[in-house]
């Protein structure tokens, strides 16, 4: 290191995390995400949206003084002091196959349970629910699906981003995040009042009332493009 | 190799008594339990002979027959047994020594109708033949 | 509660046993005493867990509990006889064993601590004490009706648990006679339907039930009645091995009829409105 990065490096606190073993001093106040960044890793894997919503980032985490295994998304984690952490770019649970018209709830009380059996098993230990970035009550919409209550599955499993971590340690082997998917199509299929503005909407985009618009953005030049991003109309939060 | 395991690295008659809390050698072969037992029929070697087996350390014979599995945990034979033995408590402690050597005795994707059985049924089902 | 009674339902209730679940709602609304359905509740398990260092087993029926502790109740009332045994098991293991309880509530670290305060009871136990409620909420009679009792096994065994004699109850006897039916001695009513074995062993319970069925029937019986969820599935949708069609009613259908009121019965295999009909209960 050269003496000004020395100086830098003196002003900004930094603390000791370990990837993977390995240890490294990274500046305090980085997410995980940007710290393995610094450190010289380069995301391949495992990195998305950046932005809490996409799940790619899942990370299995111990910090120093604690003995609780913890996981959260690499992106919206800030690095602790003694940090020992690994990535899980991806979590194995292979997604039911299923025909979207066959499984009207109102003739199948139980199709969630159908296609997702171990639903059977929860033992309701909750590690589920303690995993989830998104602070869902995941062992919660486990049970409603185990009732056959397809709606309050939807319901309590709407924010979901599929990181998986619910999953990795569940003891009864449940694919939580694939079944919850399901409820939420089946609700949203069979449940949901039918949207006229949806119809509607799709219609004019079949016949072409937007392909001006669209043709005018996608060979804009990259600083319009960006100017015109910058100023576009935001609805005020709130 | 997973059986293999179970059947030479273990005192199994301990691990029985200790997951149970009951004592094996208290049983003096009366036959009360399996008199009462609903499920005997379909059981191909009778309660206390598994018992027997237990003691004298013969596990092939536990683990090659099926009772514990035809067992309902009814608890018919617990409530009858003269030297006050908890046999159900026996027979769920030779189930779980299988269970936990990650031997699954149904397959929960191979359930005929789920949709039609109760919870009771397929959560019961699962919590004594699955670990 | 002083309007009612909390109610923990179990998952069978939601789905397959609902017609327990809406006449007993109606039945106990019209004895002045309603079941007011707990905010939140967990699966039972169905069965108890009786190895003796299995907490995982005891999670989910303790968060159940307390469940009921937070929302300040001392009572649970169960409808269904499996969830009654589970929940009563697990209590008891908690309330004898401080090391369980004590690692129990550790686990659980972020809830409240289960202090083993609460008491479960069964429907039996609320029926027991009302017995001159039942009688005078009786509008029609159900008389001529011939009908054997079937407890089962989870209302009676272990000892601990049991809610009457073990080898000889009779409490639902004395229930139904308030009903104005004709009671049946059902020596087979301690004996078990065959259980979870409904699931992949139907045979076996093909046999208990034609075991159970037959001596009944051959007692002169119309109808069973029971009170648990497995027990009625068990009974009604094997019986197609047998050469019987008798129904099998929950008590509280038949005390809703008793009552005059309207109950839906729809997750019944074997239609018992024809024999409703035929006895003139129903038109």
């Amino acid at each position: 290191m050269t003496p000004d990065e020395d100086e830098k490096n003196e002003e900004v606190e930094m603390v000791e995390i370990f990837v993977m073993g390995k240890r490294y001093k990274v500046p305090k106040g980085l997410t995980i995400m940007t710290a393995l960044e610094y450190a010289g890793y380069k995301f391949t894997r495992g990195c998305g949206c950046r932005g809490g919503f996409c799940g790619a980032c899942s990370t299995v985490f111990r910090t120093k003084d604690e003995y609780k295994l913890r996981m959260d998304l690499a992106c919206q984690t800030a690095v602790e002091d003694g940090m020992f952490l690994v990535q899980l770019p991806f979590m194995p649970a292979v997604r039911e196959d299923y025909d979207i018209d066959e499984v009207d709830p109102e003739e199948r009380e139980n199709v969630l349970l159908d296609y997702y059996p171990e639903i059977a098993r929860c033992v309701s230990c909750n590690t589920c629910t303690k995993a989830c970035p998104q602070d869902i009550e995941v062992m919660d919409y486990v049970q409603a699906a185990l009732r056959g209550d397809v709606e309050r599955t939807a319901e309590l499993s709407f924010d979901c981003i599929h990181c998986g971590l619910c999953s990795i340690r569940c003891p009864a082997d449940i694919k939580h995040y694939h079944m919850a998917q399901m409820a939420r199509r089946i609700h949203a299929k069979y449940n949901q009042p039918e949207s006229d503005e949806l119809d509607k909407r799709v219609e004019e985009i079949k016949e072409g009332k937007y392909d001006d618009e669209m043709e005018k953005l996608v060979n804009m030049e990259e600083e319009a493009l960006k100017k015109r991003y910058d100023e576009r109309d935001i609805k005020e939060e709130g | 190799m997973k059986l293999k395991k179970l059947r030479g690295d273990i005192d199994f008659m301990e691990k029985v008594e200790e997951l149970s809390d009951e004592s094996l050698n208290s049983c003096i072969q009366c036959g009360t339990c399996s008199a009462g037992c609903p499920f005997v029929e379909d059981m191909e070697i009778l309660p206390e002979r598994v018992f027997k087996h237990i003691t004298l350390g013969n596990i092939d014979e536990v683990l090659e027959h099926n009772t514990m599995w035809i067992c309902a945990a009814c608890y018919t034979c617990s409530v009858r047994c003269p030297r006050d033995i908890d046999i159900a408590k026996i027979m769920e402690a030779v189930r779980q020594i299988v269970l936990r050597a990650d031997i699954d005795m149904v397959d929960v994707d191979e359930v005929d109708n789920i949709e039609e059985l109760p919870q009771l049924a397929v959560v019961g089902c699962f919590r004594k033949e699955t670990g | 509660m002083e309007e009612g009674y909390l109610y923990y339902p179990g998952c069978t209730l939601k789905a397959k046993g609902s017609d327990y679940e809406s006449s007993a709602m109606k039945v106990m609304e019209k004895l002045g005493k309603p079941l007011i359905e707990m905010e939140d509740w967990y699966c039972c398990g169905a069965v108890q867990s009786l190895a003796e260092d299995d907490i995982m087993h005891q999670i989910a029926p303790i968060r159940t509990m307390c469940c009921a502790q937070e929302e300040g109740e001392e009572e649970l009332i169960t409808l269904c006889d499996m969830c009654y045994n589970v929940l009563r098991q697990a209590n008891d293991r908690m309330k004898e064993k401080e090391d369980d309880l004590e690692t129990m509530n550790e686990f659980l670290d972020e809830d409240p601590d289960y202090e083993a305060g609460v008491e479960i009871y069964h429907l039996f136990h609320i029926l027991e004490d009302m017995k001159s409620e039942i009688e005078e909420a009786v509008e029609n009679p159900l008389d001529g009706l011939v009908v054997a009792p079937y407890y089962g096994c989870m209302l009676l065994r272990p000892d601990n648990v049991a809610v009457d004699e073990t080898e000889d109850p009779e409490m639902m006897e004395n229930f139904l006679e308030l009903l104005g039916v004709e009671v049946l001695d059902n020596p087979k009513r301690t004996e078990c339907c065959g259980s979870y074995h409904t699931v992949n062993r139907s045979d076996i319970v093909e046999k208990r039930v034609e075991d159970i069925v037959s001596y009944a029937a051959g007692e002169g019986a119309e109808a069973i009645v029971l009170s648990c969820p497995l027990c009625q599935f068990n009974l009604d949708f094997h019986q197609r091995a047998t050469e019987f069609e008798i129904p099998i009613f929950y008590i509280t259908e038949l005390m809703a009829l008793a009552f005059g009121l309207d109950i839906e019965m729809k997750n019944h295999k074997i239609d018992p409105r024809t024999l409703l009909k035929e006895k003139g209960i129903l038109e």
